[in-house]
């Protein structure tokens, strides 16, 4: 997958043009809410290029929320969304395509078209972008990357929780984008599979991606310190804070 | 052309990216096929009418009958006054006298063949035609009225122009018609689209997730409209003209033996209705699409 990745880093360079230490993700003094009451507000943060950052925070914390603000499927009440250092807050409908393109997200419940195979699922972004003649080469070993070969053909409904996962994750990541967001990714998969997904999530971080992960799995995130140089960030009570002494 | 070509053969995997929504899509085709079977009957009505009155409208400008009653003393001589008349009137191209054959030939279809004409109290028609410039009416009128008195100019205008006008009329019907089927299509193909696109809210919202454009969605929906409509109304086009077929053929224009039907140049239009429905459906549902994919975020 290593090899994957490089080469279709090297394919699609002109999407992958983050210079070396320019801010990918940048919130600053953000608030948001739904229906007239804040969930959070205040909150400032930075991914800087192959950073690897946790955000936990209790059920409801508003940790979704957050991420969505994150790939532009929110616009922030108050305070500024910069992504790839442009204020996303006036973007046209294609700008905020365009950038999602180069954000891959997983989302919580996965988001499948259920009448397509997983593999159709996982080269959709290469449909959209009218660059599916590309996803040939990428999608057999992104497949074999996540231990889905022989699910290619399946669908969606057919899958277990941590199959679906991980074809998220390749969908997430056939375009070769700067940041990968994954909400979640552990929520309803046991143990083992847990450890299997952010290790990919590691490996990826390994070759240069920016990786944001929302977890309330706290375990998780201890079991992972040692392999990885990770901030963890915890919402709670409204407010974005470094997470210390929990952990 | 290229592109027409590529937005007919499409993306197989981008066409299922949107999923088929059966009964909207046989009700676009029933949609397509019953409004373009309409329409080649309304576009029959036009050109047959257009037809008639072009023909009448040629045939008949100026063309007159001078009929002396048959009861007029000395027949013989007001017949050569009246030709007379005629031939030194600027504007006739001939001044024809009616033989008796001819006269029974317009007479057989009230009385039948054998009607003995001869023995008859008929009157005397004599044919006119104008030529190019044509003839001042009156001025013929009030000449014949002094020199022949009983003979009467027939202009056929009298009989001619209202269904001259009746003809014109029946062909702007057609057209108007023609437009209303149109409305209805694009009316009927808009709340189709709009339905497709609401059924499928989510999935567009995966699509977009996923980075589609407005434009890719909306190419998904409008490709396939267009191609429903398109096939739905080359098949109402293809039953209507088998029923025209079926249809008595009757001389009522005086130009053709099948006056209800396409010739020549006219087979252009019958080609034209699902290129024109395709073209009702790309519109309507770029549209549709566009403004709800505004709405939805
Ligand atoms: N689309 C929405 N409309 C209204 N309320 C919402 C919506 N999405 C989330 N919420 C509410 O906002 C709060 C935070 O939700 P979420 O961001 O999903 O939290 P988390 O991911 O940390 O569990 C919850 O109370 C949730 O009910
Ligand atoms: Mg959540």
């Amino acid at each position: 997958m290593r090899a994957v990745v490089i080469e279709s880093r090297r394919r699609f360079g002109h999407y992958s043009s983050v210079s070396k230490g320019k801010i990918v993700i940048e919130l600053d003094n953000v608030s948001y809410g739904y229906g007239g009451t804040p969930l959070f507000s205040g909150v400032s943060l930075k991914l800087v290029p192959g950073s690897f950052h946790f955000l936990t925070g209790p059920s409801g914390a508003g940790k979704t929320t957050l991420l969505r603000l994150c790939y532009a499927d929110l616009r922030a009440h108050a305070g500024q969304v910069r992504l790839f250092g442009q204020d996303a807050a006036h973007w046209s409908r294609d700008e905020v395509a365009l950038a999602r393109r180069r954000i891959g997200v997983v989302h919580q419940d996965c988001q499948f078209l259920d009448h397509l195979s997983i593999a159709e699922n996982i080269a959709l972004p290469l449909t959209v972008a009218n660059r599916l003649t590309e996803a040939q080469n990428n999608l057999a070993e992104l497949l074999s990357w996540v231990s889905l070969v022989p699910q290619a053909g399946q669908f969606p409904p057919e899958l277990s929780g941590g199959e679906r996962q991980r074809a998220a994750l390749a969908r997430a990541v056939i375009m070769s984008p700067d940041v990968v967001i994954a909400d979640e990714p552990t929520g309803n998969v046991d143990w083992e599979m847990s450890q299997r997904l952010l290790a990919l999530l590691v490996e990826l971080n390994r070759m240069g991606k920016t990786i944001l992960i929302a977890t309330h799995d706290l375990a998780m995130i201890r079991s992972m310190k040692a392999d990885v140089n990770a901030r963890v960030l915890r919402l709670k009570g409204g407010q974005l804070m470094q997470a210390g002494a929990e952990l | 052309m290229n592109r027409v070509w590529a937005f007919i053969m499409g993306d197989p995997l981008a066409d299922r990216a949107v999923p088929p929504t059966g009964i909207l899509a046989r009700l676009t085709i029933f949609v397509a096929a019953a409004m373009a079977f309409l329409a080649i009957f309304a576009l029959v009505l036009s050109l047959t009418a257009g037809r008639v009155a072009s023909n009448w409208a040629d045939d008949l400008a100026q063309s007159a009958t001078l009929r002396l009653p048959a009861d007029l003393d000395q027949t013989n001589e007001a017949l050569r006054a009246a030709v007379n008349v005629l031939q030194t009137t600027t504007g006739v191209a001939s001044a024809r006298v009616l033989e008796p054959d001819e006269q029974r030939a317009l007479l057989a279809p009230w009385f039948g063949p054998d009607m003995p004409v001869e023995e008859l109290p008929i009157p005397q028609l004599i044919s006119i035609l104008p030529d190019e410039d044509g003839y001042d009416i009156a001025g013929l009128r009030a000449r014949l009225q002094a020199e022949v008195p009983g003979a009467v100019l027939d202009d056929h205008g009298a009989w001619r122009e209202p269904l001259l006008d009746a003809a014109n009329r029946l062909r702007l019907l057609g057209w108007a018609i023609l437009a209303i089927i149109g409305a209805v299509m694009a009316a009927m193909i808009t709340t189709a689209a709009h339905a497709s696109l609401a059924a499928n809210a989510q999935v567009i919202r995966v699509l977009r997730l996923v980075g589609a454009r407005d434009v890719y969605i909306a190419g998904a929906f409008v490709r396939r409209f267009t191609l429903r409509a398109a096939l739905g109304a080359a098949i109402g086009a293809v039953l209507a003209i088998g029923l025209l077929q079926l249809l008595p053929q009757v001389d009522v224009t005086g130009v053709t033996e099948t006056p209800f039907g396409f010739h020549g140049i006219e087979w252009l239009w019958v080609l034209a209705i699902p290129a024109v429905a395709a073209i009702v459906a790309f519109v309507a549902t770029r549209r549709a699409a566009f403004r709800r994919l505004r709405e939805q975020t």
